[in-house]
């Protein structure tokens, strides 16, 4: 720190030396920028043992719990609540892993890598367009692990193989969806640790405030109610209804409609807050 | 407005506004290319609005600013193509390995996965962290840290590179590192824009400086010109006792009428003084009061010195208006 060493500017060994310059490549377009990001997500799946968990984990320890030591006292016997409970469980998975890319773009805007990002060339909504589209895999992956699990020990889906694919294309929709809740939350609060809180605590009320662990007929009359105001409730009426082929068409319409409120309502107000971060 | 080619940024009147605060409040800032130009004030005082705007992160309210003859609200596409940015807060995911992050942003430059992996494994091996490359950034030191950060923003040569505060809170071993780094990146004729509130790295390190307080500019020169531009001198006196520190300053302040600045070593005052006559009156006024004096200097000032000429504050123990800044 003397003087004498800003005379002396090539020292010996400085790191980053011999790094030769690199011709900036042209701008990259719009689908590389989103593949770039879908590539992010997957491989983060491999390293941070929480998307795994929540994507593997979680759903078994779930399925085996409610099925063995309260779906009797529910249902009769575990394998009735299995037949009721096992797309619940599957949505309830979903639910659970979508907040994950959520949580890593509020982390990105709180440290210096949204402002990186922001200061590239490249298509900014991949962003938000890639890592979704990364997600799609892992959301495969979780909807598969307690399925698998849910056939081994003895869930009979009614609907067949074309109902459980239809069951799982439509989650694929659904996890989207409400995936922009999440998202909303995450632009929205400037803490991780605060949105990381406001994630928790609402994916809580919005899974056991629907009816994925017990049928809504069976509460009193004003919980029913808020039960049938919550996106998942319709979300897993849906599921259940393809994976058994018993599916009404007023169901069916529900289902797709929670789908569609979620976007109009969260993806919106998420896309202009994020653009707004540069005001 | 066309652009001088010869610069790489010009501002006019650039002006920020969060609320009440002014966080910048007319800056003209002009950087030539191909140097290390310094921007250099307290916390607060607007350093980070300027990049950011400069970057086309942030809007201004008014005034303009252009990047290489390219506005930065109205043609911020073009401007992009041409800037790299290591912010204050390291731009790295610490869920992933280096490696990985180097290649994330290599790709975000458009580089395709293949040439991104072979420049990303390039600057693992620069900067010494090959070892450490497939393990995961969380695990790093912090010079680790910011050595990737740095060598992240060096996956293309950037025409114009902003480096804000890069070496805060870094030991002094890895703030030389990264000095040593940043002397590296022009020697392409690459032009960066440094921010500081050490003066010691914009001495060092920069060609031109602006110096900036309250959102405005009030010097600006090469380190030498503003270090010989200032008639006064500094009289650096290091007291003995440094508990008699206060009391040494009222009686300066009121025998020579001279400014007193105290400084983050206890024991060492710095007063303002016009001339070499009035520094050995100080000093006779120290020795009458009984008050001894340990060392003291006179002479060319350092650029705190000059600092403090112009403000009426030293850049160190300030954090006003702060939080503004962090706002944005």
């Amino acid at each position: 720190m003397t003087s004498s060493s800003t005379q002396a500017r090539p020292a010996a060994e400085f790191p980053g030396r011999s790094v030769p310059s690199l011709q900036r490549p042209p701008a990259p377009g719009v689908l590389f920028a989103c593949r770039t990001f879908a590539w992010r997500t997957l491989i983060k799946l491999k390293y941070v043992q929480d998307h795994l968990g929540t994507a593997v984990v979680f759903p078994v320890i779930l399925t085996l719990v409610f099925t063995y030591l309260l779906g009797g006292a529910i249902a009769g016997t575990p394998g009735n609540y299995l037949q009721f409970f096992l797309p619940g469980v599957i949505v309830l998975s979903l639910v659970a892993s979508s907040m994950m890319s959520a949580l890593t773009l509020n982390r990105d805007i709180a440290t210096g890598m949204f402002d990186r990002v922001r200061s590239t060339p490249i298509w900014q909504p991949a962003v938000l367009v890639g890592t979704m589209g990364g997600d799609v895999l892992r959301y495969a992956l979780t909807s598969v692990v307690p399925l698998a699990l849910g056939l081994l020990l003895g869930f009979r889906p009614d609907g067949g193989f074309a109902g459980v694919v239809l069951a799982l294309l439509y989650l694929q929709l659904f996890t989207f969806s409400v995936s922009w809740l999440w998202m909303f939350f995450a632009v929205l609060i400037p803490q991780p640790t605060a949105a990381a809180g406001v994630v928790n605590l609402l994916q809580f009320i919005l899974l056991f405030g629907s009816n994925i662990l017990a049928p809504s007929q069976t509460m009193p009359g004003w919980l029913e109610a808020v039960v049938k105001l919550n996106p998942v409730t319709h979300a897993a009426t849906t599921t259940r209804g393809l994976m058994h082929g018993d599916l009404s068409g007023g169901d069916l319409t529900a289902g797709l409609l929670a789908c569609a409120a979620l976007i109009v309502v969260f993806a919106t107000p998420t896309a202009l807050l994020y653009n707004r971060k540069q005001r | 407005m066309t652009g001088n080619p010869a610069l790489a940024i010009e501002t006019h009147e650039l002006v920020k506004v969060y609320g009440e605060t002014r966080a910048l409040d007319g800056l003209d800032l002009t950087v030539r290319t191909g140097t290390i130009h310094g921007v250099l004030g307290p916390n607060g005082a607007g350093k980070t609005t300027a990049m950011k705007i400069l970057a086309t992160l942030l809007q201004p309210t008014s005034g303009n600013a252009q990047v290489f003859g390219h506005d930065v609200v109205r043609e911020a596409s073009a401007v992009r193509r041409r800037i790299g940015l290591t912010g204050q807060t390291m731009a790295l995911d610490e869920d992933m390995t280096g490696l990985q992050n180097l290649i994330l942003a290599g790709r975000l430059q458009g580089l395709r996965h293949r040439p991104a992996t072979a420049r990303a494994e390039q600057l693992l091996e620069a900067f010494e962290l090959t070892e450490v490359g497939n393990r995961l950034v969380k695990t790093y030191s912090g010079g680790q840290k910011r050595r990737i950060d740095v060598a992240a923003s060096m996956v293309v040569t950037h025409e114009l590179l902003f480096l804000d505060e890069p070496t805060t809170g870094l030991d002094p071993r890895s703030r030389s590192e990264v000095w040593q780094m940043i002397r590296v990146l022009v020697q392409d004729g690459g032009t960066i824009l440094l921010t500081t509130q050490y003066l010691d790295e914009a001495d060092q390190m920069a060609d031109d400086l602006t110096l900036i307080d309250h959102g405005r500019v009030v010097a600006r020169g090469t380190p030498a010109e503003l270090k010989t531009s200032r008639a006064d001198g500094v009289l650096e006196v290091l007291l003995t006792d440094p508990s008699r520190r206060a009391e040494a300053g009222t009686l300066l302040a009121r025998a020579i009428g001279a400014g007193v600045d105290a400084d983050s070593d206890p024991s060492r005052l710095l007063v303002k003084i016009p001339d070499a006559d009035q520094a050995a009156r100080a000093l006779g006024e120290l020795a009458r009061a009984g008050i001894s004096v340990e060392d003291f200097t006179l002479g060319q000032p350092s650029l705190d010195t000059v600092f403090l000429a112009l403000t009426g504050h030293s850049t160190l123990d300030d954090t006003r208006e702060e939080e503004a800044e962090v706002r944005a």
